[in-house]
């Protein structure tokens, strides 16, 4: 005997196995570069629109280096961070999301709801407020706090027969709520805050964008994004459960601690540049597999789409109102009516999360 | 190749915390026959199989797989050699069935590595082996109780392992649907030579289908043997706590168990 199955008379084919492969990937491609067009286009509409319009071949000439009066100042410097802070805290917070998603097998376990992001900003909050640290130590500080509730959370969650997914959750919503209000105390205690800083730390905001405040999360991305991306299988096979896992050859618990500290990472540097946008981790993965359908790895579809979302609702945020609201008001306001719809849809099936 | 692969168990103890639930466990798996595990609930059978294939590491003893160490085998390594379908796998939602039995192939591939004619191949021929072709780009999600648990069966067969490990395959299957699937192993294991070690909970099917029957009973070995020789009215009562009749199955010429309860015994058969 062999270890290859040679088929006898067949109803399937490599042949037909492949195709049907192919037509459920086309799907997944076109949307991958359709998110990438509207990425594209929101983009560049952050770089045209503001106080003052600036018309595309203006906005080029201002990207390939050109002196344009008026523009370069306020494309180059005040709108391009802007737009590119958005776009990695986007990507960093997509990632982050769909990975725990995934490896918990539960859309509540993302970040930003079991209190990582609050982690994070918390312990950037007391690095800048009490602490009087620069950027990158401040990063290093929201890695540090965002591990450090990753710990506490797991820690405080697991029973004896391991960590049960609802368990995490609400204990993570618990220990979200308490840094929170760690956050807001540090905040009230600052004199020298004003709204929008404070806005910032509690929801997330791209203002005031500058490009040392991007460095640090450009190399977080450039390391721990194709960390992720190459987890791709692995995380496929964590899907089927932990035991179908291993059983199909993942080392189980060091694919977990590389996936979580990966996507904590990301979180924290996202978090130390932008404050902890509300909701765009919790929401990409779900966006992302609700319109490139089941099967294929979702890591790359819920960055394109976090991305989006951050600089769609930062344009919304700036434009679309009397006021100028942070990016992660408007985030806030999308994410809650799904938070509540499946916390509802949770309980109407039967309890578990 | 050979499919005449070695599986021991040496000496094992396993438990959770600080509870045992195996104690000095001595099994030989006779290669390229079926062999089923019998026993009942909590007393370990999931367990054994479990660290059968390295899920849980043993307290003391080992699993040996040819002479070697399991738990000391590279993962994907010994995923290609012994494959397991645990009690109770996840699908994830809205997947097709062709990219489910895909994912057996994970032991076959590399982080990076495209997927390849070698996997199509695979996995086609794991749904015909199962009759699952036709189901190919239908959601799992919709499929009943017999057709997922063959499209569970097809994924663990495109990993082309020689050793198959399965937990109670055939627990809430209808009858027709239990025989269908242990048919199926049964085929395998004529056709190609597979090693099949099955938890089952149904003794009967378990006598008429296994080569080996393995009874357990507070995590050790309380009979071992030809089906035949093991499932006795004494293995009944020691292992179940249950009296019982056993005859001459008129369909098989296997040992067929009648349970006998408070109620409804009439007769000495
Ligand atoms: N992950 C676990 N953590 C703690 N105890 C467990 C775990 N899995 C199983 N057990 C316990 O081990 C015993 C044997 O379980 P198991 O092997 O699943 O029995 P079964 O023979 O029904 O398959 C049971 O008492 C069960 O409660
Ligand atoms: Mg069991």
């Amino acid at each position: 005997m062999t270890t290859t199955l040679t088929a006898p008379p067949t109803t399937a084919s490599g042949l037909d196995v492949a195709q049907g492969r192919a037509r459920r990937a086309a799907r997944r491609r076109t949307v991958l570069l359709l998110l990438v067009a509207l990425l594209v286009i929101a983009f560049a509409t952050t770089l045209m629109v503001g106080n003052t319009f600036y018309t595309p071949s203006e906005v080029v000439r201002v990207l390939v280096g050109q002196d344009v009066p008026g523009a370069s100042f306020t494309v180059g410097t005040l709108r391009l961070p802007r737009a590119v802070l958005g776009v990695l805290a986007g990507f960093a917070f997509g990632l982050a999301g769909v990975t725990f998603q995934t490896m918990l097998r539960n859309p509540l376990a993302s970040p930003d709801i079991i209190g990582i992001s609050s982690g994070a900003s918390a312990a950037a909050v007391i690095g800048i407020v009490v602490l009087g640290l620069g950027s990158t130590q401040v990063s290093i500080l929201a890695v540090v706090g965002g591990l450090g509730v990753a710990l506490a959370v797991y820690g405080l969650s697991a029973t004896r027969g391991g960590v049960a997914g609802t368990r995490l959750i609400l204990v993570g919503i618990g220990v979200a709520a308490m840094l929170d209000s760690v956050t807001s105390y540090v905040l009230s205690r600052a004199s020298e805050w004003d709204l929008q800083d404070a806005m910032r730390w509690l929801a997330g905001s791209l203002n005031g964008a500058r490009w040392g405040q991007i460095l640090p999360l450009v190399v977080a991305l450039a390391v721990l994004g194709p960390l992720l991306l190459a987890q791709a299988r692995n995380l496929a096979a964590l899907q089927l459960g932990d035991d179908t896992a291993a059983a199909l050859g993942v080392r189980v618990g060091a694919t977990r601690l590389l996936l979580v500290v990966a996507a904590v990472g990301l979180v924290a540097f996202a978090t130390a540049a932008t404050g902890p946008i509300a909701f765009v981790a919790f929401l990409a993965g779900p966006i992302a597999a609700r319109i490139v359908g089941p099967g294929g790895s979702l890591l790359l579809p819920a960055a394109l789409v976090g991305a989006l979302l951050v600089v769609a609702a930062d344009l919304v945020g700036q434009f679309a109102f009397d006021t100028r609201f942070p990016v992660g008001v408007v985030t806030g306001v999308l994410g809650a009516p799904y938070l509540v719809y499946l916390i509802v849809r949770t309980h109407r099936s039967g309890g578990s999360l | 190749m050979t499919t005449d692969h070695q599986l021991t168990v040496d000496h094992l103890t396993l438990g959770y915390g600080d509870r045992t639930v195996v104690t000095d466990l001595q099994v030989d798996v006779p290669p390229g026959r079926i062999t089923a595990i019998v026993g009942a609930n909590a007393c370990g059978k999931s367990t054994l199989l479990r660290s059968m294939s390295r899920l849980l590491a043993p307290r003391a003893g080992q699993v040996l797989l040819d002479g070697k160490d399991v738990h000391r085998m590279p993962a994907k390594q010994l995923a290609r050699t012994l494959g397991l379908l645990p009690q109770s796998p996840v699908a994830p939602e809205g997947i097709a069935v062709a990219d489910l039995v895909g994912r057996g192939r994970h032991p076959h591939q590399r982080i990076l590595s495209r997927w390849s004619h070698d996997d199509d191949v695979a996995v086609a021929a794991a749904l015909d082996a199962t009759g699952t072709a036709e189901l190919a780009d239908r959601p799992v999600d919709e499929l009943s109780g017999g057709q997922r648990q063959r499209v569970w069966i097809a994924m663990v067969l495109a990993q082309q392992t020689d050793l198959l490990l399965l937990d109670e395959p055939t627990t809430f299957l209808d009858v027709a649907h239990q025989v269908e699937v242990l048919d199926l192993l049964a085929d395998l294991n004529a056709a190609r030579g597979t090693t099949v070690v099955m938890v089952l909970h149904d003794l009967n099917l378990a006598a008429r289908y296994a080569d080996h029957l393995i009874a357990l009973a507070d995590g050790r070995v309380h009979a071992a043997g030809a089906p035949g020789d093991v499932l006795t009215e004494e293995t009944v009562r020691a292992v179940f706590d249950l009296e019982s009749r056993v005859i001459v199955d008129p369909t098989s010429g296997t040992p067929l168990m009648l349970p006998v309860g408070r109620h409804h015994a009439v007769a000495r058969l």
